[in-house]
């Protein structure tokens, strides 16, 4: 392992230096917040490719879809779908979104919906969705790094157990905080040239030591393999596997650390090209689902050398010990790197976009009105810190089922901004106050669908006249929210309760 | 907008109906280069997925405010 372990410390370092020069790359006034929370918007398509692929795609996505067809066979693979029906919406909305955004100056989703609905109160509720629904996204990032350097015996013991983990966050949030999203763009690059080399080359060279894709195919149960017809009365797991893949891609488009990635983009056509070109990731990802498969095909968890590791890390463990037990030691460290740095890209996106979140729809809409545009870059300098280290703590402190429980959760919430911004781009029909009950409603019923099944499982199985139809429980949620949304709108519009000014047409522009 | 443009846009919806329904692929026959169907059925509609965003990237005529979003 020490060949692997030399070029995995050398990968880091060599990010590390891109990360702490990244603050004179295309160089501007870091004491803004769009120079340091949006690079300046002035990323073009080949960065911005980079930016958004490295930011959609997760060290967690690679540790936890294969882990998932590991254990659940077909059902993981609706990362596939999800991440191809997703760019179609992208390509609609976005460019609309990064418009208004550039015209108005507005650094986050919610400075949209403020603005366009005339209220601060929605703004607040879309930020903070958006904040509660990155903090464990972020946490599981964390999970990722935590799961190579354990396979890596890179945990070191006792108190200091957990210094290497650490370590790498303390550097990553430093170059966060000098560089800003600049940080992220450039070692995106970096990230997803080890990624694609590491799953092309898992991916011939695995299978060669199995005896091919159908002898890999093969040795995984029927059952597994595809899903079983439903029962009578039911859709079975059929509909809860394409409003996973369905949910999955409208949530994933509200999430603050996307909108962050596109309001970075230089015009309103890279976003396009973007949602053209993006799915070459997808192709990658479906892909590295598949090393789940491989992973069964090998017994991997019934062998000593990872006996340790299944027991502490579970399903999570597949992909680092089928590299393992297939690649040579060198590659090993170069793909350990690949998942570490994979996990470092996300985790600052996240934390800019969420500093972003507080800075301008928390601490300017709420707390300091007057602040300067060189306060907010300060504030949200700060803030990135702190929702670092808070998801450091989370991870150190808390066992790793609550922060995927949490997770899965973010998931059921933040698309429930989806009908505030993305109808905002298109109309302002929506009462204000009958968005934010909408908001409210859908929360509530999100939440509790997740609870009936005590957190375990986001399908819902719901029953209307005796036929039942599980599906994403975030997809039955937004309907709730669009449902009382309408209603309450018709409602409020009767009683001619005031919607406010429509603030994206105003004549004066606001901030930079 | 000219009736060209506002039809093509369609053409963003058909990986919607390729891709979520899901009986028309939970199937292992046939297979191709060793994948059972459900698996290169899916991975399949990637690059038939970026062929029909890109046409309706080239079709699609710009709006009046591409001129404010800057050049690419």
């Amino acid at each position: 392992m020490n060949a692997g372990l030399v070029i995995f410390l050398a990968l880091f370092l060599l990010v590390t230096g891109l990360g702490f020069w990244a603050s004179r790359w295309r160089p501007g006034d870091l004491g803004l917040l769009s120079e340091w929370g949006l690079g300046g918007r002035r990323f073009g398509g080949l960065v911005t490719w980079f930016l958004l692929g490295g930011d959609l795609y997760t060290a967690y996505t690679f540790i936890a879809v294969p882990a998932l067809v590991f254990g659940q066979g077909a059902l993981g693979f609706f990362a596939l779908p999800y991440t191809i029906v997703m760019y179609p919406i992208m390509f609609l909305i976005m460019p609309k979104l990064w418009t208004v955004a550039r015209e108005r100056g507005y650094v986050t989703a919610a400075d949209f919906v403020e603005h366009r609905f005339d209220c601060r109160t929605l703004g607040l509720l879309v930020a903070v969705t958006g904040i509660l629904a990155t903090m464990p996204y972020i946490a599981l990032q964390l999970v990722g790094i935590q799961v190579v350097l354990a396979a890596l015996h890179m945990s070191g013991t006792g108190v200091w157990s957990d210094a290497p983990l650490i370590i790498a966050f303390v550097v990553l949030a430093a170059y966060t905080y000098t560089g800003g999203l600049r940080a992220p763009a450039l070692i995106a690059i970096v990230k997803d040239v080890l990624i694609y080399t590491t799953v092309l080359t898992a991916v011939v060279v695995i299978p060669a030591h199995l005896g091919g894709w159908a002898a890999i195919f093969a040795k995984v149960p029927a059952a597994k393999l595809t899903f079983p017809a439903p029962p009578p009365h039911s859709t079975g797991i059929l509909s809860g596997y394409a409003t996973l893949a369905l949910g999955s891609a409208l949530a994933l488009l509200m999430y603050p650390h996307t909108v962050t990635g596109v309001l970075g983009a230089k015009s309103a056509n890279v976003v396009r090209k973007n949602a053209v070109f993006l799915p070459a990731y997808s192709f990658v990802l479906g892909l590295l689902a598949l090393l789940g498969y491989m992973a069964y095909a090998a017994h991997l968890n019934t062998l000593p050398q990872f006996r340790d590791g299944f027991a502490h890390y579970g399903p999570s463990y597949a992909v680092p010990a089928l590299f393992m037990r297939f690649l040579p030691s060198w590659f090993v460290g170069f793909a350990f790197a690949a998942i570490a740095i994979g996990a470092l890209v996300p985790a600052a996106i996240m934390s800019v976009a969420a500093a972003n979140l507080f800075t301008r729809n928390i601490y300017k809409a709420f707390l300091h009105p007057g602040v300067g545009e060189a306060g907010e870059a300060r504030v949200a300098k700060i803030a990135s810190l702190f929702v670092k280290f808070g998801a450091l703590v989370f991870v150190l402190g808390v066992p790793e089922k609550y922060a995927i429980m949490l997770q899965l959760l973010g998931g059921i919430w933040i698309i429930q901004t989806f009908p505030a911004i993305v109808i905002g781009l298109y109309t302002r029909w929506p009462h204000r106050y009958a968005l934010v009950v909408g908001w409210l409603t859908g929360m509530v019923a999100g939440t509790a669908m997740a609870a009936s099944t005590s957190f375990k499982s986001v399908i819902y199985p719901l029953t209307i006249a005796g036929y039942t139809i599980p599906a994403y429980a975030a997809v039955y949620a937004v309907i709730v929210n669009l449902t009382v949304m309408v209603v309450a709108t018709w409602i409020l519009k009767t009683l001619r309760i005031g919607a406010g000014r429509d603030g994206t047409l105003d004549m004066q522009m606001r901030g930079a | 907008m000219g009736l060209v443009s506002r039809w093509v846009y369609l053409l963003l919806a058909v990986p919607f109906v390729g891709t979520l329904w899901v009986p028309l692929y939970d199937h292992v026959r046939p297979t191709f280069l060793g994948f059972p169907f459900f698996y290169w059925y899916q991975l399949a509609w990637v690059p038939v997925s970026v062929a029909l965003t890109a046409i309706v990237y080239a079709l699609r005529n710009p709006s009046p405010s591409d001129k404010l979003e800057g050049d690419a």
